[in-house]
C-alpha cells in the first residue's frame, strides 16, 4: 500500500483472437504471461511487464496489446506518480535507483532546433546517383604542416596513425557483460563489411571477436579489465574511457550476477564477484597525468595505434578537450548526456551533463580559437538518431560520430529501459543463453549494415542538396545549418544563424 | 645518448627522453636478454609491456610508470623508484632496491613486486586475480593512505605500517599486516581473520624471497616466520550488492 506498487502497463488480450498457443509465455523472460492450471486461460501478471513489446510482435495471431496502467495519478505537476513512485522504492530499499539507457527527461534536444541548407539556382547542388560523393573520414592527429617532397611526389612528415573509416560512423563503446556476445558479434561483422569500427567497452575482448582486430576500438578504462600487452595490440585503436554521458563522473559496477563463465573469461577476474570501474582512473588526477597514460598506451603499442581519449559532455567539455588535445590524445570522444548505458545510478543519468550539441559546438570552437583543431580528431555520440542528426553534427564539427542506441534498435532494442535487470527479451542486454540466442549474429549484422548504408546515402543525398561532394567540406561548415526557435544565446554557443537571417 | 664502451648489455640513458630511451632499450633487447642500464634520469616507461625472458638492471632513478603492462620480464632497480610502478601489470618480476611513489601496482593481475622499504599511497589499488594470475606485493616498509584500495584479488604482504583508509572497498585478495590496524585507520567490510596453515606457508614463502632479495641491505629484523602476522580478507565479494534498486 505504501509501496505504490500500481502496475505501469497493462497487458491486452483479445480472446477471441487468442488461440491459447503460449508463444507469449515462453517469449517473456519476465514471467508476465501464464496459463492458469484452473481455467486454463492465458494471464497476466500486469506489474511484472516492461513494455519491451517482444510478446506483442511474436504472437501470431497479434492477440496482445499493451497499453498505461489506466489508473489515472494523484499529485500535481510537481508531485507526479513518477516522483512519489522512487521515494516509495527507496523508502522501502534504502538504494541508489538504477536505470538504463539515456537520459529520457523532456530536455530540449538541439538537432530538432537545426534545419539544413540546400542550393538553389547558384553553387548547383549535385546529383550522388551519378556523381562520385566522399564519405571516407581518416581519424587520428595531423602533423600541424605537411611536408611534401614535391619532386618525389611523398609525404615527408612523419605521420601519426590514422583510423580509415569508409562512412563517417562507428559503433560505440558496448561491454560484453552489458550487452551479449551475440551482440558484439553482430557489431563486428557490420564493422568489418562497412569498413568501420566497433567499440569493446571496457570489459575485455573476447577470444571469439580477435579476428576482427582491424575493426576493433579497444577501451582503457578505471577498472582495467582484461588488458593485457595482447589486447591493447589485437586492435585499431584504443580508446581511454574517463567517462560516459549517461553517469558522468561516476564508475560503473557490473553486480556479480552477470559475471558468468565467459563474462569472467574476458574480464579476467572471478566469477560472481562485482565488477567494480572505480570512479576516476586512479593514475589520471590532472591532463598531465592523462599524458602518462596516453604515453604509457603509446609505447606499449611502439606508436602504431592512435589513442582516443572519451569523456562525457559536461560543463567545462570545452576547455578540458583543449587539455586532451594537448595531452597527446589522437581522438577526443564526447558522449552527450542522452547516450545510452546498461546501468546508471538514475538521478545520475536524469540531471548531469549536457546535450552533445551544445558540447560539440563549443569543443569545436575552442580547438580552433586555439589553433588546434586541425592536429586531432572530433567523434561525438549520444542521440544520433537519423542521417541527418548526423550531417549536423558534421557541420558543428564532427569528424565521425558513433551510434549505440541506434544499432540496437536496428536488431531488436525496443528501448524499453530495464537492460540493468539482464532479462532483455530481444537477446541483448542479458547474458542467458536462452535469451542470447534470439540474437543470430549474422541477420543482426546484416540489419546494422542495411541501417548504416541507408544513412550514408542519406548523408551523400543531404550534402550533394548542399552542393558538397565531399564529408571534408561538411565539416564545421555551421553555414549550412540555421536554427529554429532558440533564443540568442543557443544560437551564439551553436555558431549558427537564425532561419531567414 | 652514449653507449658505454662496447658492450651490448649495457645502456646509459643519461637525460635522453623516454621515447627514444624506450626505443634504444627495445632495439637492444632485441639482440640480448639481459640489459643494464645506467645513469637513468626519471625516464618514464622503462621496461612497458617487458615480455618473459627478458631483464632489465637500473642504476639511477626510473620514472613514473616503470614496469606499465609487464608480461612476464624482470626489472630489478638499485635505487628508489617513482609513481605507478607495474601499472595494469599482466606477469614478471619488479625488485626495488628502496622505496617506490604513488599507486604501486595499479590494477595489476599477475607477477610480482618487492618494495625494499615504503610505499606511497594507493599500492595495490583495484589489484585483481584470475584463475592462475595472483599478483603479489611485497612492501618492506611503511605503506601510504588506500593500501589495497578497491582491491579485488592477490596478496599485499606489509612489514611495516599501513596508513589510513587501509583497504577501502577491498572486495577480494588478502592483506597481510604485522600490528593489528587501529579502528579508524581500517575501512568498515573488511574482516581481521586469523592465520590458517595455508596462509603461514604463504608468508614465510614470500619473506624468504624479501629476504632473498634484500638480505644485508635492510637494518630492522627481517620476521623470521608468520607468528607475528594477521590478515585482512573483505567480508564480502560483493561490498555493493544492496546499494542499488532497480
Amino acid at each position: 500500500m505504501f509501496d505504490r506498487k500500481v502496475p505501469t502497463y497493462k497487458v491486452l488480450r483479445d480472446r477471441e483472437a487468442c488461440t491459447n498457443c503460449g508463444a507469449c509465455v515462453r517469449q517473456c523472460s519476465y514471467g508476465v504471461h501464464r496459463i492458469d492450471e484452473q481455467s486454463g486461460k492465458l494471464v497476466a501478471d500486469h506489474g511484472a511487464c516492461v513494455n519491451c513489446q517482444r510478446c506483442v510482435l511474436m504472437c501470431p495471431p497479434r492477440a496482445i496489446a499493451i497499453t498505461k496502467w489506466p489508473q489515472v495519478g494523484t499529485g500535481s505537476a510537481v508531485w507526479t506518480p513518477d516522483h512519489m513512485k522512487d521515494i516509495a522504492k527507496q523508502a522501502r530499499t534504502g538504494a541508489v535507483l538504477l536505470s538504463s539507457m539515456g537520459n529520457p527527461e523532456p530536455y530540449p534536444t538541439y538537432w530538432d532546433h537545426l534545419l539544413l541548407n540546400a542550393s538553389q539556382v547558384t553553387n548547383p547542388s549535385i546529383d550522388p546517383l551519378r556523381e562520385p560523393m566522399e564519405t571516407r573520414v581518416f581519424l587520428g592527429s595531423r602533423p600541424v604542416a605537411l611536408r611534401v617532397n614535391t619532386r618525389q611526389h611523398a609525404v615527408i612528415s612523419d605521420m601519426p596513425p590514422q583510423l580509415r573509416l569508409d562512412v563517417p560512423i562507428m559503433f560505440s563503446a558496448m561491454s560484453f557483460g552489458s550487452i551479449s556476445l551475440n551482440t558484439q558479434r553482430a557489431l563486428a561483422l557490420a564493422a568489418e563489411e562497412l569498413g568501420t569500427y566497433f567499440n569493446c567497452g571496457e570489459g575485455g575482448l573476447h577470444p571469439d571477436l580477435e579476428r576482427y582486430a582491424n575493426n576493433t576500438i579497444v577501451q582503457v578504462a578505471s577498472g582495467r579489465f582484461g588488458v593485457n600487452p595482447q589486447y591493447l595490440n589485437n586492435a585499431a585503436a584504443i580508446e581511454i574511457k574517463i567517462g560516459q554521458g549517461a553517469k558522468p563522473g561516476i564508475g560503473g559496477h557490473l553486480p556479480g550476477e552477470k559475471i558468468d563463465g565467459e563474462v569472467s573469461r574476458t574480464r579476467m577476474i572471478p566469477e560472481g564477484t562485482d565488477a567494480i570501474s572505480p570512479a576516476p582512473h586512479h593514475d589520471i588526477y590532472s591532463i598531465e597525468d592523462l599524458r602518462q597514460l596516453i604515453f604509457s598506451l603509446k609505447e606499449a603499442t611502439r606508436y602504431r595505434k592512435p589513442i582516443a581519449v572519451k569523456i562525457a559532455a559536461v560543463h567545462n567539455a570545452a576547455a578540458i578537450a583543449s587539455g586532451m588535445a594537448r595531452a597527446g590524445a589522437d581522438i577526443i570522444v564526447i558522449d552527450g548526456f542522452r547516450g545510452g548505458t546498461g546501468a546508471a545510478p538514475k538521478r545520475i543519468r536524469n540531471n548531469v551533463g549536457i546535450p552533445i550539441e551544445l558540447a560539440l559546438a563549443a569543443v569545436d570552437e575552442r580547438l580552433r580559437e586555439e589553433g588546434i583543431r586541425s592536429t586531432v580528431s572530433l567523434v561525438v555520440s549520444g542521440t544520433i538518431r537519423d542521417s541527418a542528426d548526423i550531417v549536423r553534427a558534421i557541420a558543428l564539427g564532427a569528424d565521425a560520430v558513433s551510434i549505440g542506441s541506434a544499432a540496437l534498435i536496428a536488431i531488436g532494442c525496443h528501448q524499453c529501459g530495464d537492460c540493468a535487470s539482464g532479462r532483455c527479451n530481444w537477446g541483448i542486454a542479458t547474458q542467458d543463453p536462452a535469451l542470447t540466442k534470439r540474437i543470430h549474429p549474422q541477420s543482426a549484422a546484416e540489419r546494422i549494415v542495411n541501417l548504416v548504408r541507408a544513412w550514408n546515402k542519406e548523408i551523400e543525398e543531404m550534402m550533394g542538396g548542399m552542393g558538397i561532394n565531399a564529408i571534408d567540406s561538411l565539416r564545421g561548415n555551421r553555414l549550412m545549418l540555421r536554427g529554429v526557435g532558440l533564443n540568442q544565446k543557443e544560437l551564439d554557443i551553436l555558431g549558427v544563424k537564425h532561419a531567414g537571417e | 645518448m652514449q653507449e658505454r664502451d662496447t658492450a651490448q648489455d649495457v645502456l646509459s640513458l643519461g637525460t635522453s627522453h623516454f621515447r627514444e630511451a624506450n626505443e634504444r632499450i627495445r632495439d637492444q633487447l632485441e639482440r640480448v636478454d639481459r640489459l643494464t642500464l645506467e645513469e637513468v634520469f626519471a625516464q618514464r616507461y622503462l621496461g612497458c609491456a617487458l615480455p618473459q625472458g627478458k631483464h632489465l638492471a637500473i642504476h639511477g632513478t626510473p620514472g613514473n610508470d616503470m614496469a606499465a603492462y609487464l608480461d612476464g620480464g624482470t626489472i630489478e632497480v638499485f635505487g628508489s623508484a617513482q609513481d605507478q610502478i607495474g601499472n595494469t601489470m599482466n606477469d614478471g618480476e619488479v625488485i626495488i632496491h628502496g622505496r617506490c611513489g604513488d599507486a604501486a601496482g595499479y590494477a595489476m593481475r599477475g607477477g610480482c613486486i618487492f618494495i625494499r622499504d615504503d610505499c606511497g599511497w594507493r599500492a595495490g589499488i583495484n589489484m585483481k586475480e584470475y584463475q592462475d594470475k595472483q599478483p603479489i606485493i611485497v612492501i618492506g616498509g611503511d605503506a601510504g593512505s588506500f593500501l589495497g584500495e578497491y582491491m579485488a584479488g592477490g596478496t599485499i604482504l606489509l612489514l611495516g605500517n599501513p596508513g589510513d583508509h587501509l583497504a577501502t572497498g577491498m572486495h577480494g585478495g588478502v592483506i597481510y599486516l604485522r600490528e593489528p590496524p587501529s579502528t579508524h585507520a581500517l575501512s568498515s567490510g573488511i574482516t581481521i581473520a586469523p592465520l590458517a596453515e595455508e596462509d603461514r606457508v604463504r608468508i614465510e614463502q614470500l619473506l624468504g624471497r624479501y629476504r632473498a632479495c634484500f638480505a644485508g641491505e635492510v637494518r630492522a629484523n627481517i620476521p623470521a616466520d608468520a607468528e607475528e602476522f594477521l590478515k585482512l580478507v573483505p567480508a564480502s565479494s560483493r561490498p555493493y550488492a544492496s546499494l542499488y534498486a532497480n
